[in-house]
């Protein structure tokens, strides 16, 4: 980096033990935060805060649900859309249901109403494992599919199968300009990015790495695999819940269950992938990469074909947006299996030895 | 019970197509330990490329014969299949040895992704049909036991015809051949065999090419009866309940799984999707696996999973 952590010498557990040993890294976070608050609604345009910021925010969010499953606790998911939509519709029946319902209430209700599915589609980690559970997780995905679909209930009855929600309130602040809910989305971000990564640390984030590296091995040296992996399943679908309500209820305002279909499963988990497998910051990489990918290749396509006089027809565009981003995935997960929070950490390995190699 | 008769039949012919293109997941599992999430994705381009050669050869050659147009559009459809397994193997599997499952089923997810939008943007994205001339009208069988008898599509028959002389001919290709013997020795132990001298990586292209001729196969007979469509490449999504219930590592397993899959869909769709308001197919399937393996983890005939510290 351009400092070095010469000189700084750790002389309590506390201090060895925070998040961000160094000083400057903690600066460099607190000022990112403070800009992410402060900085960005005064610079941005509104198109900027609905194409990218606030999906960027959300899904981040869920990335770092399903990061907490599979990259820390080891159980491939394919069904986390599933779990995006149960947070949603969850949310949203516990709105309209309950009067004066607050709608942080709910969207957090919505959250621990995914969990609790969360944990019954868990059970089957407790058999089997690896490829066969990442199979098993798609019933979730299409189940819910199913329910949200054919069963009245959940949808309140709406004759179209698409269900709306008023601006919802914080106390007293309406939420409904674009960077109101970049702040709110943002504001749950902060809390729920420090919740996981103390979470990661401690005694059950240590458990579940355990699971993952070797399950058999773990509960030899007296873990319960049945509590991690449980716990892993519903703080995970917690935090995919919530995210799952920020989208439907602040991002979309109205949806249907094609916004969490199984498309949505891969994307999440082409994020953890992209971004790193058990590595918080990782899932941000991975949000803001698979965000921006497609609307980078939207925008640059017709513009390349133009460059060589060629009539680029919208069809054609969604043709070669999959093809490149197809393409890019299988490269990326070439160059770098470990994603790209292993690239930022050995850039930074690199840049504090610099100018020396090692 | 005629009806009982005909849901059963319809749903052991679909359950055979099933079979089939869980075969191509089983093939490309066994021998790389690669869950190949693109044979959807195969599928729906072995289909496109065979709808349209065998109606660009025609007019490449102005001949107006159907059957030597399919025969022609068949070995081209071959040669492209074969063609995406070398590239595969080549730019893809080449660098990846190694990795862990996700990575690889993540890497097989972006050639999916890849291969829907090169098949698109070549072939188009209407929906184009395939005439092999399989016969469409259906046929009474089994009056004199029955009052009224039972209907069948011959189109149905003539695919689970193929389908199983495709598995007939696949179980001597591996019991028989030498090939074959290296590819069984490949999915027993990567190592050892190469350790004796058998090329993993030609093993390798191989083996996505029968998947991708187990691809073009469900491909044309899919095809020919819904048309080769986007629609095609979720066909895999339906075969997936087939591998986990059959057994990731077992041709036999694909086959009698896609038959009790194929069954269970059609049974309960009629029999129980009325009460809960119909569509309940897809997930009935994969719930039916599920509940399976919490009793049976490895499938009905996969290998013992034997947990070693």
């Amino acid at each position: 980096m351009f400092y070095r952590e010469n000189g700084q010498f750790k002389t309590s557990y506390k201090s060895d033990q925070q998040i961000f040993a160094i000083p400057q890294d903690r600066w460099a976070i607190l000022a990112l935060i403070v800009f992410a608050f402060v900085g960005i609604p005064l610079l941005v345009d509104e198109y900027l805060f609905r194409a990218i910021l606030i999906p960027f925010l959300i899904l981040s969010l869920a990335a770092l649900g399903v990061n907490i499953l599979v990259g820390y606790c080891g159980q491939i998911t394919l069904g986390a859309g599933a779990f995006m939509a149960v947070g949603a519709y969850a949310a949203y029946n516990f709105l309209i249901r309950i009067s004066g319902m607050p709608a942080l209430g709910a969207i957090l209700l919505g959250g621990l109403t995914a969990a609790a599915v969360g944990i019954v589609f868990g059970i089957p980690s407790l058999r089997v494992r690896g490829l066969y559970l990442a199979v098993a997780t798609l019933a979730a995905q299409f189940f819910w599919d199913w329910a949200f679909l054919r069963v009245k209930w959940f949808t309140n009855d709406s004759s179209s199968g698409s269900v709306s929600v008023a601006d919802i309130e914080l106390f007293d602040w309406t939420i409904n300009t674009p960077t109101d809910k970049y702040l709110f989305c943002l504001g749950i971000l902060v809390i729920f990015s420090l919740m996981a990564k103390n979470l990661v640390r401690g005694s059950i984030g240590r458990q579940w790495m355990a699971i993952r590296d070797m399950d058999v091995a773990a509960t030899v040296i007296g873990i319960r695999p049945m509590y991690a992996k449980l716990t892993a399943f519903a703080v995970s679908s917690f935090y995919v819940g919530v995210a799952g309500a920020l989208w439907g209820m602040v991002h979309l305002g109205s949806w249907e269950p094609a916004a969490f279909s199984l498309d949505r499963s891969f994307q999440l988990l082409f994020m953890v992938i992209i971004g790193g497998m058990g590595a918080i910051a990782g899932s941000f990489f991975g949000a803001a990469f698979i965000v921006i990918l497609p609307i980078f290749l939207n925008q640059m396509l017709p513009l390349v074909g133009g460059l060589f006089g060629l009539e680029v027809s919208i069809a054609l565009v969604s043709h070669v947006e999959i093809m490149i981003f197809g393409a890019l995935i299988v490269f990326f997960l070439i160059v770098e299996p470990h994603g790209i929070a292993r690239l930022w950490s050995t850039g930074r390995e690199k840049l504090r030895l610099w100018p020396f190699p090692h | 019970m005629s009806f009982f008769l005909e849901t059963l039949l319809g749903g052991l012919m679909s359950g055979m197509l099933y079979s089939l293109v869980a075969l191509g997941f089983v093939l490309i599992y066994k021998a790389s330990g690669v869950f190949n999430f693109a044979q959807g994705a195969m599928v729906l381009f072995a289909a496109l490329s065979m709808a349209r050669f065998s109606e660009w050869i025609p007019l490449w050659l102005g001949m107006d014969n159907l059957f030597m147009a399919n025969v022609l559009a068949f070995v081209v459809s071959v040669m492209v299949m074969f063609a995406v397994a070398w590239l595969v193997e080549r730019l893809v599997l080449r660098h990846l040895v190694n990795q862990e499952g996700a990575t690889l089923l993540m890497a097989t997810l972006g050639i999916a992704y890849f291969l829907d939008g090169v098949g698109q943007t070549i072939f188009g994205s209407d929906i184009y049909k395939i005439d092999v001339g399989m016969p469409k009208e259906p046929v009474m069988m089994l009056e004199s036991v029955f009052e009224g008898g039972i209907l069948i599509n011959k189109e149905d028959f003539v695919a689970a015809f193929i389908s199983a002389m495709l598995v007939v001919a696949l179980t001597i290709f591996f019991q028989k051949t030498a090939t074959g013997r290296a590819l069984r020795a490949v999915a027993d132990d990567h190592q050892a065999a190469q350790s004796i001298g058998i090329p993993l990586g030609r093993i390798w292209v191989i083996v996505w090419c029968v998947a991708g001729i187990t691809a073009l196969v469900a491909g044309i007979i899919w095809g020919s009866k819904l048309g080769a469509q986007f629609s095609l490449s979720t066909v895999a999504l339906r075969a997936l309940p087939v591998v986990i219930l059959g057994g990731l590592t077992s041709v036999p397993g694909a086959i009698i799984g896609g038959l009790i899959i194929g069954v269970g869909e059609k049974l309960s769709e009629v029999y129980l999707g009325p009460y809960v308001g119909g569509g309940i197919e897809i997930w009935f399937a994969y719930m039916l696996a599920l509940v399976f393996l919490l009793f049976r983890p490895q499938g009905l005939f996969g290998e013992k999973i034997i947990d070693r510290v």
